[in-house]
């Protein structure tokens, strides 16, 4: 494939990861631009979570590439990866609940990532207001000296995506950020996350068609490993196949 | 303020701990019970160390009499090589050397005993040695991300094979018997009830020195990003950090201070033996700070003290059913007070301290807003 370099923020090229023989992801190829919100999409076991697990380095591909701005992922370990702009959310919410909310985006903040910068970290008034904006965009400011675990499941899905904030990736890549929100909490999320994904390149997995089509630059839908359709939400939405294995449940 | 380096509490708890050291023990105890005291207090080191490597970091290690025992080896190489001077030992066939490399026809100092002449190189090996080792087994397991049960049955083989690569070289290493007849330091009498006082004192003022430093080390990001470890390790990750190196850090500081531990026990109770660093002494020492609370610097120091205690005071009226007791307290301990006896004051005492004396002190100050209470 000769696609030009400067296009793409990511590149992922014939990517393929095998258990004992099952490919869950299969020779899948896709590219995402700068300031894109690419949504994937799919039937359960289409292997969407793997390969946002593949990316991020969560899980080693069996072949193929993943390249980030010129750099090549699948060489990489976790924390190079997040240093190099990628940012991973999880699909069940994963927050420190020992600690307050304060001290989880703190250790998201971007400095003191060593053993010793850690020891010799220091809270000054640029962690403290970085955090403090932060808290405000993800709706827990009045919640920062509160544990963790006292907070909501909702609060628990703004508290991550705000880790991720903080650290100002490039990419981001988020596992159904709105998964079992009440009404009124998916609604606040969607407007949060239509904010974040301004300014920075996005991948989201998503179940809810009205929120997909809400955000979307372009879908992939996935189904057994492999893409079935690409392109504009009405697009893939008109897709007979994309019909047949998934839109039509 | 929370990021203060001790709160209010804390500070009373450290006031405490540093009166029942410094003052009560000494003025209640003669100087053979302050030296047992002086005993139980080096497996606070021990202790202390896991709080951070098991408590705060979620690593349990069963096999920290290794690295109390190298600490503890390290000095007593430096007290026998200088006990065995050609005098003292004048009736070997070679004098100058320890007695029992003689009795095990050694004609030589080995090689690696040499440096064990210098004070300065043996205090630095105290520390050196355990974290050296620990480094290895860290970065063998925690890059290879062992962790949980399998980290903890590894770390108790290599607590065996200590204990059997000691035995097994005896001309090396004293054997079975371990380095006994140890008897000055740079020619000051250990032996003495005055010297031991004064090792006493020493050892107290190291332990607070080792508590500073797991303070510092609980209050900075570092001690957060290990409670974070605990919970959610690849949430850490994909935050960014290298999780392995910190656990790396976190274990070879608990090496460091059972290493300290280990070689005051030798100071002051004169020997080292390879009974001290297999697998039943360092389970104890998980059980010290497993009773304390394994989530308080200051808990683990009363464990060690309260358990080893009790392990006198029993054993010496049914030797036969101290290791029953242990194994009753443990699971007791696991069952009832997760977060040992910290636990129980935390939780059960000083809410009603405060409850005490809280509503005569805070109604001078709000007893307009607080009419119903």
């Amino acid at each position: 494939m000769n696609v030009p370099n400067e296009r793409f923020i990511l590149k992922v090229e014939g990517l393929t990861v095998s258990f004992d023989g099952f490919k869950a992801v299969d020779d899948l190829s896709f590219y995402v631009e700068p300031n894109e919100c690419r949504v994937i999409i799919g039937p359960n076991g289409a292997g969407k979570t793997t390969v946002l697990d593949l990316i991020c380095g969560r899980t080693r591909a069996t072949s193929g590439s993943v390249t980030f701005k010129d750099k090549e992922l699948l060489a990489m370990r976790e924390d190079q990866i997040v240093h190099a702009g990628v940012g991973r959310k999880f699909q069940t919410p994963s927050v420190y609940e020992d600690l307050t909310v304060f001290e989880n985006l703190e250790l998201s903040y971007p400095k003191g990532h060593g053993v010793f910068g850690a020891l010799a970290f220091r809270r000054d008034d640029a962690v403290r207001s970085r955090i403090q904006e932060i808290a405000e965009t993800i709706f827990l400011e009045d919640l920062l000296d509160e544990k963790a675990a006292f907070l909501s499941h909702g609060q628990k899905q703004w508290l991550e995506i705000g880790m991720l904030l903080i650290q100002d990736p490039e990419l981001l890549m988020l596992d159904e950020p709105v998964a079992g929100m009440s009404v009124a909490e998916r609604k606040k999320t969607a407007e949060l996350l239509r904010r974040i994904i301004e300014d920075r390149s996005v991948i989201v997995i998503e179940h809810d068609m009205g929120f997909v089509a809400d955000i979307a630059t372009r879908v992939t839908v996935l189904h057994q490993g492999k893409t079935l359709s690409e392109g504009s939400m009405e697009r893939v939405q008109n897709d007979p196949k994309v019909i047949e294995v998934y839109l039509g449940h | 303020m929370k990021s203060a380096f001790l709160s209010r509490s804390e500070l009373i708890g450290f006031a405490i701990l540093a009166l029942v050291i410094f003052i009560v023990l000494p003025m209640a105890l003669d100087s053979f019970r302050l030296n047992l005291f002086g005993k139980y207090l080096t497996y606070a080191f021990v202790a202390v160390g896991l709080v951070l490597c098991w408590g705060a970091g979620g690593i349990l290690s069963l096999g920290q009499g290794v690295f109390f025992g190298l600490g503890g080896y390290c000095m007593a190489m430096f007290l026998k090589l200088e006990a065995s001077t050609p005098e003292n030992t004048s009736i070997q066939s070679t004098p100058g050397i320890p007695d029992f490399m003689d009795w095990n026809q050694l004609t030589e100092l080995p090689l690696w005993w040499q440096p064990f002449h210098s004070l300065a190189f043996s205090l630095f090996a105290v520390v050196a040695v355990p974290v050296f080792f620990a480094f290895i087994i860290g970065v063998a397991m925690f890059k290879r991300r062992v962790g949980g049960v399998y980290f903890a049955i590894i770390t108790q083989a290599f607590a065996a094979i200590l204990t059997i690569l000691i035995i097994g070289q005896q001309g090396y290493t004293g054997g079975v018997n371990g380095i006994t007849d140890l008897r000055t330091l740079l020619g000051w009498d250990i032996r003495t009830d005055e010297a031991k006082e004064v090792l006493y004192f020493v050892n107290g003022a190291l332990l607070f020195v080792v508590l500073f430093i797991a303070q510092f080390v609980r209050k900075s990001k570092l001690g957060r990003l290990l409670i974070a470890m605990r919970d959610q390790e690849d949430r850490v990750r994909f935050s960014g950090y290298d999780v392995a190196s910190f656990k790396i850090f976190i274990f070879c500081l608990g090496a460091a201070f059972a290493g300290i531990g280990g070689a005051m026990f030798t100071l002051q109770v004169g020997f080292m033996s390879p009974t001290l660093v297999g697998i039943v002494p360092s389970i104890e020492m998980v059980i010290f700070c497993a009773v304390g609370g394994r989530l308080s610097i200051l808990g683990a120091v009363y464990g060690a003290l309260l358990v080893n205690w009790a392990k006198t005071s029993l054993s010496e009226s049914f030797p036969e059913l101290w290791l029953l007791g242990l194994g009753g307290l443990f699971i007791a301990v696991v069952m009832l007070f997760p977060n040992g006896l910290a636990g129980i004051w935390t939780e059960q005492i000083e809410p009603r301290l405060k409850a005490l004396f809280a509503p005569s002190s805070k109604t001078k100050a709000t007893s307009q807003s607080t009419p119903a209470e």
